[in-house]
């Protein structure tokens, strides 16, 4: 060996054996890896297959064109019993994106709110902001999960002695049930007006950041483009004679008939997945906020700016950039928590997943969709906050 | 080069575990020394566990009779609870030998899932619970009503069937498990409770009032509850099925867990064969002589086994019905051993 290594020096750069040299080896390795994961996938996926076929079970997709034949509590597409298993899966996709919406809009919110709140010197202010984060992170979703559901529906009246709020609003144990506009010919005029009324909103805001930039002149742009958003509509709703009438509840035997319903499972999740996700949320806002150097305080009471406009303008857009990366993972943790909805029976893409996979005995393609659907759309939502992080990114010079 | 092993170890081995279900299944259990038996996870009367942690029930009394036959002994049998959901899958991965947990013999669930049912150990039908305070007398005034059920099994097409065929609006609530059903339907978020009637009368047991609830007359469709195996293994499909048909003919022949060694002596040919005097038929299966002895002598038959944990003397009270033998009006009826 040692007359080996002596003689390669001597032509110029030291040969190695191939075996010896660093980066084939590196290469060896990790070709090897790669081969030795594909194999083991592709043996596992045949397993499978070979596995199915034996015990006689029939895999493909064709069971989705076939009638469901069961009913759906809460569906945002018109669905009955006699729908396909694949419209079935869509009204639980919706159903599940609906919670998943609803909540993380409300635990920013909650969440914000309550992180600020630990901060404040407001003593009793700071204090409760405490104790709802540590109560609430610190019982299982799970728990408060039942803990809403059952403790609200026992506190609601059955629908005979439903609360009326008037106006056709009605609340009983079967849930929130409001009357239901009807839409007439010429409603589309309402709609259009919505639209124009958004966009005009946001090229005002646009606009009026322009102003400020060239001109230091402020805008009151949030109130006008509310305004437009909401004011439009109604203008148009009065130009057209009001083209829409109400479809009004009403209590036909044991149920309220007509109008539309909010259910009390649908409540339920939705409360607990947000309040729960909410105090996470505050931990993350107020590390974020804690993170921001105190002299960047100093310096706008400096320049005399006031609390509201020092926070709002100053501390959170630099938090914002400590407090993303965390809050991209409590949005994923939240939407794939609201697969803890098949305990309420709440419909959500699980639970009629499951109807569905009992029925037609295809375990392997139902838990295959679910887990292609819930990875899609995680995927989707983190690559949105990333594009959002390194858009509010600090851009050094 | 020890690196490279390992994972052409681990590759190997998650290659070889595709075969393994697929063996004998009599020999695995004689092997492994018990029978696996998948159950609910928790009906009482069918298969529940007592605070003690032993399994009781008409379910659970298929399994014991099986391991009674193939071991003579009626404790040499593991239970695992399984919902709705998984118990088809854990049949057919050979996670469990048996699942006896009140399981509905369908055409689809015959042909589709690669399964064998090997009897009926108990003609149930769906019916529906409601309060008495609501006054109702029959399923067809049932029109609007909220209904709460569990998912994952066949009742929640029936109930929507049957509302579609009558013309009735139905908001249909399901739940995971039967315990959250009975406390939604507990709390008033349903009128109505419909399941398998067995399944009724045991629900009903584990509410805050069950003498303010009424099971109602209507039997809104066939539910042929029975064991189920693996397809592909035609003796253990003989075994189990034979198992019952013993239980069922034992009690047509008179022979209890009382007289059984008694019964020995007799000059019946047929009670003779049966209990493997004469003839060979346990052989046949793959299992001693003695096997139908073993059954009855330690689980005891048909009729014992329905008394002891559905019958009108348990909290489930429970009439024979159409479970009672074909000799006395019902359905029940075993092929001869000869």
């Amino acid at each position: 060996m040692a007359a080996q290594e002596h003689m390669a020096s001597a032509d110029g750069p030291p040969k190695v054996s191939l075996f010896n040299d660093p980066k084939i080896r590196g290469l060896f390795y990790q070709v090897l890896l790669i081969v030795t994961v594909v194999w083991i996938g592709y043996s596992i996926t045949m397993n499978a297959a070979t596995n199915l076929a034996k015990q006689g079970l029939a895999n493909g997709w064709k069971f989705l064109g076939e009638s469901a034949g069961f009913p759906v509590t809460q569906s945002l597409i018109e669905y009955s019993a006699a729908s396909s298993y694949q419209e079935a899966l869509v009204v639980g996709f919706l159903n599940t994106v609906l919670v998943g919406v609803f909540g993380i809009f409300i635990a920013t919110i909650v969440g914000f709110t309550v992180g600020i709140a630990r901060l404040s010197k407001n003593w009793v202010v700071a204090k409760m902001a405490t104790v709802y984060v540590e109560i609430l992170r610190n019982i299982p979703l799970l728990l408060q999960i039942f803990f809403w559901y059952f403790a609200v529906l026992r506190a609601l009246p059955s629908p005979k002695n439903s609360i009326e709020f008037g106006a056709g609003v009605f609340m009983n144990n079967r849930g929130l049930i409001m009357p239901k506009p009807i839409w007439e010919d010429g409603a589309g005029m309402i709609g259009i007006a919505a639209i124009i009324g958004f966009i005009f909103a946001i090229g005002f805001s646009i606009w009026a950041k322009k102003q400020q930039a060239e001109t230091g002149k402020q805008y009151p742009s949030f109130s006008i483009g509310v305004l437009a958003f909401i004011g439009l509509p109604i203008l148009a709703a009065a130009a057209t004679n009001f083209p829409f009438t109400f479809d009004m509840p009403a209590l036909k035997g044991f149920n309220f008939k007509g109008g539309m319903k909010v259910v009390p499972e649908f409540v339920a999740l939705l409360f607990a997945l947000s309040i729960y996700t909410a105090s996470f949320i505050a931990e993350i806002v107020r590390a974020g906020i804690l993170a921001v150097d105190h002299g960047q305080t100093e310096a706008a009471n400096a320049l005399g700016l006031q609390r509201g406009p020092i926070l709002r303008l100053i501390i959170i857009p630099q938090a914002m950039r400590v407090i993303i990366p965390p809050l991209t993972s409590q949005y994923l943790n939240l939407f794939k928590n609201s697969t803890l909805a098949v305990a309420i029976a709440y419909p959500d893409l699980v639970s009629v997943g499951g109807t569905i996979l009992n029925q037609t005995g295809q375990a392997i393609e139902i838990i295959g969709l679910w887990m292609a659907i819930y990875l899609t759309v995680s995927i989707l939502t983190s690559m949105f906050m990333n594009w959002y992080n390194s858009h509010i990114a600090m851009s050094e010079r | 080069m020890k690196r490279v092993v390992l994972p052409v170890v681990v590759g190997a081995m998650l290659g070889m575990t595709a075969t393994a279900a697929n063996a004998d299944t009599l020999d695995d259990i004689k092997a492994k020394g018990h029978v696996q038996c998948g159950v609910s996870q928790g009906l009482p009367g069918f298969s529940n566990p007592d605070s003690s942690g032993n399994w009781t029930g008409l379910d659970v009394d298929v399994c014991r009779g099986v391991a009674a036959a193939v071991f003579g002994d009626p404790e040499a049998v593991k239970f695992s609870p399984l919902s709705a959901k998984e118990r088809f899958t854990a049949l057919s991965s050979g996670e469990v030998d048996i699942l006896s947990r009140n399981t509905t013999w369908t055409m689809g669930r015959d042909t589709a899932l690669g399964l064998n049912f090997a009897g009926v150990n108990y003609y149930d039908g769906q019916g529906f619970m409601v309060r008495k305070s609501l006054g109702v007398s029959s399923a067809l005034e049932l029109s609007g009503a909220s209904v709460c059920t569990n998912t994952g099994t066949t009742t929640e097409l029936n109930v929507s069937d049957y509302f579609r065929t009558n013309n009735m609006d139905l908001e249909l609530v399901q739940f995971e498990k039967a315990d959250e059903v009975v406390a939604a339907y507990d709390s008033g978020r349903c009128d109505v409770y419909t399941t398998d009637a067995s399944g009724l009368y045991a629900q009903r047991l584990k509410l805050e009032d069950a003498t303010k609830h009424v099971v109602l007359p209507e039997i809104i469709s066939k539910e042929p509850l029975g064991p189920v195996v693996r397809q592909g293994d035609d003796n253990w499909f003989n075994i189990v099925k034979w198992v019952h048909f013993a239980m069922v003919n034992a009690e047509e022949m008179g022979i209890t867990s009382a007289n059984v060694e008694e019964m020995k002596g007799s000059g019946n040919p047929a009670i003779r064969r049966f209990l493997g005097v004469e003839g060979s038929f346990g052989e046949k299966l793959g299992l001693n002589n003695d096997w139908a002895a073993n059954i009855i002598a330690s689980v005891g038959n048909y009729a014992e086994s329905f008394e002891r944990n559905v019958g009108p003397a348990t909290p489930l009270k429970i009439e024979r019905g159409v479970n009672a033998l074909w000799s006395a009006g019902g359905l029940q009826y075993a092929p001869p051993i000869r």
